[in-house]
């Protein structure tokens, strides 16, 4: 595959900032860093946690066969119904260590891995009938953010989501998936035409971050990202997001201030790229794998920070190796969450929503 | 609850890196004249020479803004509990100590109350000597009640914004943030209580992307750094020197991104007459 000349590019340009005083402050998205070419498959866990995994990946086939086994036979006794009940349980435990045992950067990995599944493929797996609709009509249509109508199982819906892409000047054309500030005023503008007619919205985050550039800066990039998580606070209609692969800072944000914001199991979700931070706090941009660990960005931290409300299951190896299993897995949890939401009446979604967003991330103490 | 009350003649410089004190000289580091330390203070920490607006610390924003340099401060006890145990070349917390140390605060922010010519208000000023005013769950929490002093008080809202972004070593618990403030921003706009974002040299990263950009008037002083991206990280993006005045004040007042630049000593009559016009007779 011919490279692109702009990756090229930066991949040579990048340079760890030089060393500032109070440097420790994320300026923006310095979110270029994470564009530095990784090889996808580096290891870099420890030796310990590769084998307590691969360990509990030999108990789990063991297991597994025994259940297929005990199924098998006709006419189970309440003892084998007891016994096979157990070992799901085993399995699920064994399952939760194994995903564990995935570092922040191995995850960091999955989810920026070039066959992972885009907001527009799991568009086609999970929802139909869709029609895109382009443009801010203010200023130009940003290929980094699709938005359109579509129908999830029979119900009209509105879906947003930043856009990647494989190919090299398909890569260039969505900006690697980083929008520029028409992008978010293009996803506020379609968000307030699904209010306007009372349709839900589902949003996809797969972005590194907010493109930082001279005409995203001359055209408000910060206003733009303000903008919506005001406005998405108080739209009056159930909000979806999920993210999907990279959720990276306030440019994942501005389209993932939701009733439910869920997180793909390898997905991650950070304030900076492990490679932005290692290079500010480190001074080091190799030292990616310790800021990656240092900054908790996987699902499960997010969840155990109280950030995100759901995590998605995804095939055995990661969403990457199989599509469909993939998007059957999230369209499964994204039913269950439509389902709920469809119900609530809006005043009542709306006080959740914002209680949800008032009372997250409160990690502070008062001193007497 | 503390009442400060100072003379305009005692604005502590200290934190400020780019006045380079020489006894009872300073030279500006924009016209590189000297000047004699009194005027400076006299001027607002303004340049009488060249109009340079120094960077001031939080306190003396208030003594500047509020009448008689007299407020009324709440919420001033909360600290970060280090949520997640961040240790880079330098563990977290400890730069948590020595920030308090330095600055006398326990983060990078302070609520009042007080009057502006007479208007009773709600003012949150950001202190950028407080690990560069970066925004974690404790700037995040007590900038969200000042929001909420103001929807309950019905008095005006007033955020000086001074700060590099989001608090890399709070992680996403400083991204969320963003989410919560601009939630509350939310609720004061329905509420049609006025909310004016100053902002000052620097104001970047998530507080960009949040509550400066969101005020009824967002007004920045002259020749402030104001961006969502750092200018190093543009710079490495487009390969190019950056042009001149990108991303001050100035420029993106010609963008279209503020409402008025306006210049220290009109910053106290400028947002009085903005009141006047938002706030509705009773
Ligand atoms: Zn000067």
């Amino acid at each position: 595959m011919k490279v692109p000349k702009i990756r090229k590019a930066k991949t040579e340009k990048v340079a760890p900032p030089p060393p500032v005083d109070g440097a420790q402050v994320v300026s923006g998205t310095e979110f270029l860093l994470s564009m530095v070419e990784t090889h996808w498959y580096s290891r870099n866990g420890d030796a310990r946690k590769m084998e307590v995994r691969l360990k509990a990946e030999q108990e789990l086939a063991r297991i597994e066969e025994q259940i297929e086994h005990l199924q098998a036979v006709p006419g189970q006794s309440e003892e084998t119904r007891r016994q096979i009940e157990q070992l799901h349980e085993r399995v699920d435990a064994l399952r939760r260590q194994i995903h564990a045992s995935y570092g922040a950067w191995e995850k960091t990995e999955l989810a920026r891995h070039p066959q992972r599944p885009y907001t527009l493929d799991y568009v086609e797996r999970i929802f139909t009938d869709w029609s895109e609709i382009h443009g801010d009509r203010g200023f130009a249509d940003d290929p980094a953010i699709v938005t359109g109508m579509a129908r999830f199982h029979g119900d009209e819906v509105v879906v947003i989501g930043q856009q990647k892409a494989r190919d090299a000047k398909q890569r260039v054309y969505r900006n690697f998936g980083m929008p520029h500030p028409e992008g978010y005023r293009k996803a506020l503008r379609v968000m307030h035409f699904a209010e306007k007619f009372g349709r839900p919205i589902f949003t996809f985050v797969d972005t590194d971050g907010a493109h930082p550039g001279l005409g995203a800066e001359e055209r408000g990039q910060g206003e733009a990202i303000a903008v919506n998580l005001r406005e998405m606070a108080r739209l009056k209609v159930p909000i979806i997001a999920t993210v999907i692969g990279v959720g990276g800072s306030g440019g994942a944000l501005a389209i993932a201030v939701a009733d439910r914001v869920l997180m793909m199991e390898n997905a991650v979700y950070s304030v900076i790229s492990p490679e932005g931070c290692a290079s500010i706090m480190w001074r080091d941009a190799t030292k990616k794998a310790l800021a990656a660990e240092a900054m908790k960005i996987t699902a499960t931290d997010l969840s155990e920070l109280g950030c995100i409300d759901g995590v998605v299951p995804e095939p055995e190896g990661g969403a990457h190796a199989d599509h469909e299993a993939a998007a059957a897995l999230l369209d499964q949890t994204l039913q269950t969450h439509f389902q709920q939401l469809r119900k609530t009446p809006i005043p009542e979604l709306l006080a959740s929503r914002y209680n949800k967003f008032r009372n997250m991330a409160q990690f502070y103490r008062v001193e007497a | 609850m503390a009442w400060f009350k100072r003379q305009s003649g005692e604005l502590d410089t200290s934190g400020e890196r780019k006045v380079r004190t020489e006894g009872l000289w300073v030279k500006c580091d924009s016209c590189r004249q000297i000047i004699w330390k009194k005027d400076l203070e006299d001027n607002l920490n303004v340049c009488p020479k060249c109009d340079k607006h120094f960077r001031i610390d939080a306190r003396s924003r208030l003594t500047q803004l509020l009448d008689e340099g007299q407020y009324d401060t709440f919420d001033a006890n909360l600290v970060s509990t280090d949520p997640l145990k961040f240790v880079d070349l330098k563990a977290y917390s400890s730069r948590l100590k020595q920030a308090s140390k330095d600055t006398g605060l326990t983060d990078a922010v302070i609520n009042a109350q007080g009057k502006l010519n007479g208007r009773p208000v709600v003012m949150s000023a950001m202190e950028y000597a407080f690990i560069g005013g970066s925004m974690g769950a404790v700037v995040g929490e007590v900038i969200t009640r000042a929001i909420e002093k103001s929807a309950g008080t019905k008095q005006p809202l007033i955020i000086i914004s001074a700060s590099g972004g989001a608090r890399m070593m709070e992680g996403v618990i400083s991204l969320m943030q963003l989410a919560k403030i601009s939630a509350a921003l939310a609720r004061l706009d329905e509420l049609k209580i006025p909310y004016i974002s100053v902002l000052t040299d620097p104001t970047t990263g998530g507080v960009t992307a949040s509550f400066a950009m969101l005020g009824d008037l967002n007004i920045a002083e002259p020749g402030a750094l104001i961006g969502f991206a750092g200018p190093r990280v543009i710079e490495q993006t487009i390969r190019q020197k950056l042009p001149q005045g990108f991303q001050r004040s100035e420029f993106l007042l010609e963008h279209g991104m503020l409402d008025a630049v306006v210049h220290r000593r009109e910053l106290k009559p400028y947002i009085s007459r903005a009141l006047d016009f938002m706030v509705q007779a009773a």
